[in-house]
């Protein structure tokens, strides 16, 4: 950022703690990593974390812009699952029209952004116009989502035709250069993502509503709108994972997608998003999104401690990353 | 006589600033003291250390001539020391009872007592003639009704000193009158009292004795007896007082705004007014007549039925980006809860309502810088840092900035509600100056107030409302402070006072 109309007392002291707790937190684990198993730096490992982070990591970007504007989605895990079961089944059925080939996987892609698009906007209704509390809202729809990828799949799994399957494979597994898509993809939304908080009207509107609602409306912003479009966006971007998850196994379940939403929310509170809202910062979350795929990955690989508390350990992350906030806060 | 509490030589620094410096002051048995200051002159600091919240940096505190240290606020509060804020220290979501006794409730053993605490909150409540159920919840009553829990529940604790942090800021005059009786009943029972208020009317009505701060510094203290409003302002000051109001602008003849037959389902029934170009009209009536919620309904802010014209146009009801775009805006008369984001940034609130100015696809972060420099410079916004947050801006700067912050939409009509609530004496000046220059620029102004000597000295026309219905409108000289009662209570007068628009 150039600094051209040099006013005194413009430019920020030492980041504080706060902002760069995170960074410190993810620079740790990773020496940590390194220093336990030599494999951990390899570049297949870390393009299977990178990957494997990827979907949670495009829902928590969109979930940061709910957080920042106050609100909360508990839904985005069973929305996804939702999801992935109708594109396959979408995708099932047009084989007979399109044929196997490109046309069909940019169909179900459609379809996928369609629902998550639709699932999104239902959840934003009623939470804005119709004014029932996100929780509520969104604890509903989870469950209902949850029971409808059940349902559909009969209890069972839905797959992808195998055919089809093989054919939508490199959409999780190849990339350019070396870098697989869901990677790639993850990127451009992290980077459109804090591009939009930090320097659109977008961004400024979504802090500015979950800092103070009252303010918001009286500035002239269109709150109900604003709240409307962060639930939108969250879903669609739920349905942007969708796309890049279903080729990984070609199939939809009733566990698919088990407690994303929570590893979604805790990764944006790490990141240092504030939950009640009114300030958010989207390369956080990124940063939250990776500490939290570290802690796995180098429980797996490492046999110090059982991989089976790995979620013990993201919960005292979380724990942490807000007392640490909070402290800081308190010492200003 | 002793003092209940008095303060030697207090000094107070944040940091590297010193925001008091050496300050004298005693508070006595049966007597009001009042402290007057512009703000930031340090009051609330001064406050907020003989309360306890704060230990002084130096300097002594002396409790019945012997010195004291408190802990904290509840040190200070055993000691019959308690402080009633300007923002209720209130649970709202408990009862008027709960309340007046939290951290002291009344047991039967294990269990609470609820009829002994209901009795006594009834009881004190009853000696400040305030006729509220016990039972009732903070959030079902009115702001004086809270105020006089507030004052309730200091006396449950036995209040040998009560600090008073401009109890009055959102009473009307009426209730102000009940506040006044109770103070000096409390006076005749032997309480201090601190009392401070940038009401100075009521400072020479209530108070025995003045104490004057400026800049952290202890200006003067004297009996009340014989000090005039206008010596007092002169003193907060440090500066001879020329005319408080600027010259009103003589308005112009074109309409800019009508407005005929709207309706506030619940608040203002069939109100209709004209403002010409470069006019400032003031709004009058008491508190509760519908003034606010009608320029809310008018803003788009709140659901209403009936035209508004602009310039002719009609405007689209319910919309307040419709109502910006049309140029007209509305500056809410609760600049902490509805007009700044008091954790972010100056700037960050400053662009807020005409952000789309600074934006294309990307925020224009120099030009936003730009016209916080602006900003600064036209309105005269007192910064310590460009970074600080706006609710560290004394309530003065706050306004400024939110009056920045609306007339960056470049508005042609502008709402001004309550222009000078809880604002010092010398920035009052100032945005009376902005209000009179607006003007003169050719855009129209209506001033809401409840302030009558503003409204009368600002508005070249005053339309006065009661019971959510427009009451009769003034104009030049027929502005009198008595013909505007008259109409907002709708007591008749020998002469008709309504006069043709």
């Amino acid at each position: 950022m150039t600094d051209t109309t040099a006013t005194p007392a413009r430019s920020r002291s030492i980041p504080s703690l706060k902002v760069i707790g995170p960074v410190l937190a993810l620079v740790l684990l990773i020496i940590l990593g390194a220093s336990l198993n030599s494999n951990f730096l390899s570049y297949g490992n870390v393009t299977n974390v990178l990957a494997r982070s990827a979907f949670i990591g495009i829902i928590a970007v969109g979930m940061t812009f709910v957080i920042t504007a106050g609100g909360i989605d508990l839904s985005v895990g069973s929305m996804a699952a939702f999801v992935a079961g109708v594109m396959i089944l979408a995708m099932n059925s047009l084989i007979p029209t399109l044929g196997i080939g490109v046309p069909l996987v940019l169909a179900g892609m459609v379809v996928a952004l369609a629902a998550g698009f639709a699932a999104g906007w239902v959840n934003g209704l009623l939470i804005s116009k119709v004014g029932i509390e996100a929780f509520i809202v969104t604890l509903g729809s989870m469950g209902i989502y949850r029971s409808l990828i059940t349902w559909l799949s009969d209890g069972g799994t839905l797959s992808l035709n195998y055919e089809a399957r093989s054919f939508y494979r490199p959409v999780y597994y190849d990339g350019i250069l070396g870098v697989s898509w869901p990677i790639i993809v993850f990127a451009l939304v992290a980077i459109l993502g804090e591009l939009a908080m930090r320097h659109t009207a977008f961004g400024r509107h979504c802090a500015a509503l979950g800092a103070n609602e009252q303010v918001a409306k009286y500035s002239a912003i269109k709150v109900d709108r604003v709240r409307m479009a962060t639930y939108t966006l969250l879903g669609m971007l739920v349905g942007l994972a969708t796309i890049m998850y279903v080729p990984r196994l070609g199939s939809a379940s009733g566990s698919t997608g088990v407690l994303w939403e929570l590893e979604a929310i805790a990764a944006v509170i790490i990141g240092g998003t504030i939950l009640k809202g009114g300030y958010g910062r989207v390369w956080g979350t990124v940063i939250g999104v990776l500490i939290l795929s570290l802690i796995d990955n180098i429980l797996n690989l490492a046999s110090i401690v059982s991989p089976y508390l790995n979620g013990a350990i993201q919960g005292v992350i979380v724990i942490l990353a807000v007392v640490l906030q909070r402290d800081r806060k308190a010492a200003d | 006589m002793t003092s209940v509490l008095a303060a030697e030589g207090v000094t107070k620094r944040f940091g590297p600033i010193e925001v008091l410096h050496g300050i004298d002051f005693d508070l006595r048995p049966g007597e009001v003291h009042a402290l007057i200051g512009e703000n930031g002159a340090g009051k609330s600091t001064m406050m907020k250390i003989l309360g306890g919240y704060q230990p002084p940096t130096d300097g002594v505190l002396k409790l019945d001539g012997a010195p004291v240290t408190f802990a904290d606020q509840r040190g200070a509060e055993s000691a019959g020391i308690l402080m009633i804020h300007q923002e209720f220290n209130l649970a709202s979501q408990l009862t008027v009872e709960e309340n007046i006794f939290l951290g002291r409730e009344k047991k039967r053993g294990f269990l609470l007592d609820h009829r002994a605490m209901q009795d006594e909150a009834r009881s004190l409540l009853e000696r400040l003639n305030c006729h509220v159920d016990p039972r009732t919840r903070i959030a079902d009553l009115s702001v004086p009704n809270r105020q006089m829990v507030e004052i309730a529940r200091a006396l449950g604790r036995r209040a040998r000193l009560l600090i008073m942090d401009e109890p009055t800021a959102v009473l009307t005059n009426r209730e102000t009158d009940i506040l006044l009786e109770q103070i000096d009943r409390l006076r005749a029972a032997g309480t201090a009292i601190l009392y401070t208020s940038h009401k100075l009317d009521e400072v020479r009505r209530i108070a025995d004795r003045v104490t004057v701060l400026r800049d952290g510094k202890h200006i003067l203290t004297r009996k009340a007896e014989g000090f005039t409003e206008h010596q007092m302002a002169e003193a907060m000051v440090g500066r001879e007082l020329s005319d408080l109001f600027p010259d009103k602008p003589a308005p112009g003849t074109e309409t800019v705004l009508e407005v005929e037959g709207l309706d506030v389902p619940g608040h203002v029934t069939g109100a209709g007014f004209a403002l010409k170009r470069g006019e400032v009209l003031g709004f009058a009536g008491l508190v509760g007549a519908g003034r606010t919620e009608l320029m809310e309904g008018i803003a788009g802010l709140r659901p209403s039925t009936g035209t508004v014209r602009i310039n002719g146009k009609a405007l689209k009801r319910g919309s307040v980006l419709a109502a910006r775009e049309a140029g007209l805006v509305y500056l809410t008369e609760d600049r902490k809860e509805k007009g700044l984001l008091l954790d972010k940034c100056l700037r960050e609130n400053l662009t807020l309502l005409a952000l789309d100015k600074f934006s294309g696809l990307r925020i224009d972060r120099n030009a936003e810088e730009a016209a916080l420099d602006t900003a600064i410079r036209e309105f005269d916004i007192r910064v310590k840092d460009r970074e600080m947050v706006a609710g560290s801006l004394s309530g003065g700067n706050q306004q400024k900035l939110l009056l920045a912050k609306t007339m960056l939409a470049e508005p042609q009509i502008v709402i001004i509600d309550e222009p000078t609530r809880g604002i010092d004496i010398g920035t009052k000046q100032q945005i009376y100056g902005f209000i009179a220059e607006l003007a003169k620029a050719g855009k129209s102004v209506i001033v809401v107030s409840s302030e009558l000597p503003e409204v009368i000295g600002l508005a070249s026309r005053v339309v006065v409302m009661g019971r959510g219905r427009i009451a009769g409108e003034l104009s030049g000289p027929a502005i009198t402070e008595d013909r505007i009662l008259r109409l907002a209570m709708n007591i008749a007068e020998e002469a008709p006072t309504e006069e043709p628009a």
